[in-house]
């Protein structure tokens, strides 16, 4: 076992081919690479227009960071875990699981914040001296 | 003993054991199964921080302005390119991971050996980073003071550069002085936090010098501090002001909200020991690599495993950087 297996040499959905592994590590770190070096970019600019137009009460600047971090954890799982060669059923068990979880946690602990937050402003605690 | 069954019967069928049916071997499968439970573990730390930032949504401290040095350029104002760097590194000791692994595949020791250490030592640049990262942010850098109600306050020139309370605090008058024994009563002792100015220094300081403004930790529209008045500035610190700060520990944080500095410590310091965890489990690996223990095995699966573990480790700090330094 585990001698040369197959692996998938497309990332993109199939648009860019890699002709061995090794390529396509390489491929992947640059793609990597680029996607850090925007979000160090525009983490110095903070471009005003970003920072003060909204979508879901969350800036436009931290949903590009917080898609652009999605992008990077997928091509870490799926080239760098190798979880493009894995089975379904492997893939489905770890992402699914761990997707669900954190997206319902992750809404509900933000809302409570957030009211928590309203609760100071607006209730009769006075914590601003 | 006759009565002890043997053979079940089921060998070679369905349920005679040793089905591979996501094929994928045991030791592999635990290794993702222990991904999934560390990564909940990681998302309850991360989603805390967000509770807690969502509560002090307009007061809470702007990376930039607090991760701002980089080594060997003092004084030079650098946000985010130290942080950069050690992303870059993580990143780079994952490929070189990857590469081990690729190597191991196809049974080339040597390879293997070489791209294993460039990965051990990308490990030791990344946690020599964060213990720097860790004592630029533990040492502080302008000092701030903290007001009766826990709010930082930091000082600015007229020109809205941050000023050191160092530069301003007059050093003649109302210094600290030491408790001891003999003055006070038994039960007073010495402070635990002694900052290098008194407040009462940094106060007068701050009347004799027209230039200082006040910076306060809740932020207008555009995301940026709110600067007050010359005016308002002597009534928030003569009213308000209470202690000086200096550096960040569990209980003050001159960068602002106290929070900020707890759940740094606490995310950056448990994502740190993951990684010094991945080093020494790399080095053991990197170990039975050379003495061949591998070649005997037949495969390198070990390698995967542990390669697994590596980029779970460089996954987290993905998502700590986001969540710490861009957003």
């Amino acid at each position: 076992m585990a001698h040369e297996q197959a692996h998938k040499l497309a990332i993109f959905r199939g648009n860019l081919k890699f002709k061995s592994n090794v390529s396509k590590i390489w491929g992947v770190f640059v793609v990597l690479s680029i996607i850090t070096i925007i979000e160090v970019a525009l983490g110095i600019l903070r471009p005003d227009f970003l920072v003060t137009h909204k979508f879901l009460s969350l800036n436009l600047l931290n949903w590009i960071f917080i898609l652009l971090t999605i992008c990077k954890a997928y091509y870490i799982t799926w080239d760098f875990m190798h979880m493009r060669d894995e089975t379904v059923g492997l893939r489905r068990a770890a992402v699914w699981t761990g997707v669900f979880l954190i997206a319902y946690m992750v809404l509900l602990i933000l809302i409570e914040g957030d009211y928590i937050y309203e609760v100071y402003k607006h209730g009769f605690i006075k914590f601003d001296f | 003993m006759e009565a002890t069954v043997v053979k079940t019967g089921t060998e070679g069928k369905t349920w005679g054991g040793g089905n591979e049916p996501l094929k994928a071997s045991y030791g592999k499968m635990m290794m993702w199964f222990f991904i999934v439970s560390d990564s909940l573990t990681f998302a309850g730390f991360l989603s805390s921080y967000g509770m807690s930032r969502f509560k002090f949504i307009d007061a809470w401290p702007i990376a930039d302005e607090v991760f701002t040095h980089f080594p060997f350029l003092h004084g030079v104002e650098a946000p985010m390119y130290y942080v950069a760097f050690m992303t870059f590194i993580l990143i780079f000791s994952s490929v070189t991971m990857v590469l081990a692994v690729d190597a191991g595949h196809k049974m080339q020791q040597k390879k293997v050996i070489f791209y294993m250490f460039l990965t051990i030592i990308g490990g030791l640049i990344f946690l020599g980073s964060q213990a720097w990262e860790w004592n630029t942010f533990i040492k502080g850098d302008y000092g701030a003071v903290e007001t009766n109600g826990g709010q930082i306050i930091q000082f600015l020139d007229k020109d809205g550069d941050r000023v050191a309370l160092a530069d301003f605090a007059t050093s003649d008058t109302g210094g600290r002085v030491a408790q001891t024994k003999e003055k006070g009563i038994w039960f007073m002792q010495e402070a635990e936090y002694k900052p290098s100015v008194s407040f009462e220094q940094v106060k007068e300081g701050f009347l004799a010098n027209d230039n200082l403004l006040v910076r306060l930790p809740n932020k207008d529209e555009h995301g940026q501090h709110i600067i007050l008045s010359r005016e308002e500035s002597i009534a928030k610190l003569v009213n308000d002001g209470n202690m000086v700060v200096e550096g960040a520990n569990l209980r003050h944080n001159e960068y602002g909200h106290p929070l900020f500095a707890d759940f740094f410590f606490f995310i950056t310091g448990f994502h740190g020991f993951h990684v010094s965890i991945g080093v020494l489990l790399n080095c053991i690996v990197f170990f039975n690599v050379i003495i061949g223990t591998y070649e005997r095995r037949g495969h390198y699966e070990m390698v995967e495993k542990v390669g697994l573990y590596w980029h779970f480790v460089d996954l987290v700090w993905v998502f700590v950087f986001t969540f710490f330094y861009l957003v």
